[in-house]
């Protein structure tokens, strides 16, 4: 299982960019977190996500 | 009465927060990148509070529609933000070191702007922005600590909002979903999100040897 904001996901061996596809995330507005490190833009298509892995997907919005 | 000196105003706050406290504060260098509803909230807070040095970057003018909710005042529309709030806080904060940047913060500037900074706070109004210098601090600046707010439209609850620690050396404050593309901002909740913004870098300043804290 991989825990992505919270809750369990079927995802593993989905790289990240393959998972956020799935989404409604627009990817120039967010920030990924992967077990306590940021994902760097660029490895969005190279990082494959793994079982025990955690995820927080930072969806900003406007304001300020 | 006239203005008092800079060792009245450090003396008066030593006093009340302590003298190595105040004095952690007035060797610190933070950022503010963007001075609309946030940023002016909360470099106006940082000044008060005792920090150093605020580096302060905006490429706008105050427009009227600003006065709603920024940190300006009607006589200072159609001048540039920079330089509006460097006027301000020299009126609040006459000694507080001011270095503004009147410029669209990017890629190609981030790191010579924010260089001498040890706190990033991220005051945007669009999210593509924000995303992209949190992206970029936490990907190419890791020995920074980046305070970014996400969420403080409408007229919901002041409680919805509050600090999360994401990584290490990233904060997100804000209730993470009312954008203005849907509600108004209102000055309140926009300035208490800048206030929890302003609170978190002094919370992180206060831990010891400024080694980043599990405070949230």
């Amino acid at each position: 299982m991989v825990k992505i904001n919270g809750e369990n996901t079927d995802s593993a061996g989905m790289t990240l960019s393959e998972y956020l596809s799935t989404t409604d995330y627009n990817r120039a507005r967010i920030a990924v977190e992967r077990n306590g490190n940021i994902v760097p833009k660029k490895e969005y298509e190279t990082t494959v996500l793994e079982n025990g892995d955690s995820l927080e997907i930072v969806g900003f919005v406007g304001g300020g | 009465m006239g203005i008092p000196t800079k060792k009245e105003i450090e003396s008066a706050l030593a006093e009340r927060i302590g003298t190595e406290r105040q004095k952690r504060f007035s060797e610190s260098t933070v950022a503010v990148c963007g001075l609309g509803g946030l940023g002016s909230n909360i470099a106006i807070a940082l000044a008060r509070a005792g920090i150093g040095k605020l580096i302060l970057a905006d490429f706008d003018r105050v427009d009227i529609s600003n006065l709603s909710r920024q940190q300006y005042k009607a006589n200072q529309t159609g001048i540039f933000k920079t330089d509006a709030l460097r006027e301000n806080l020299r009126e609040i904060s006459p000694y507080t070191e001011i270095e503004t940047h009147c410029v669209r913060l990017c890629e190609d500037n981030y790191s010579a702007i924010l260089k001498n900074a040890g706190i990033i706070c991220e005051a945007f109004d669009k999210a593509e922005e924000k995303s992209r210098l949190v992206n970029f601090v936490l990907e190419y600046m890791p020995e920074k600590i980046i305070i970014s707010a996400s969420g403080m439209a409408g007229l919901g609850s002041p409680d919805d909002i509050r600090t999360r620690r994401i990584t290490r050396n990233f904060y997100l404050c804000g209730d993470g979903k009312s954008d203005m593309k849907d509600h108004a901002l209102y000055a309140p909740r926009v300035a208490l999100c800048a206030m929890h913004q302003a609170l978190a870098v002094l919370r992180i300043l206060d831990s010891p040897e400024n080694a980043v804290p599990e405070i949230y």
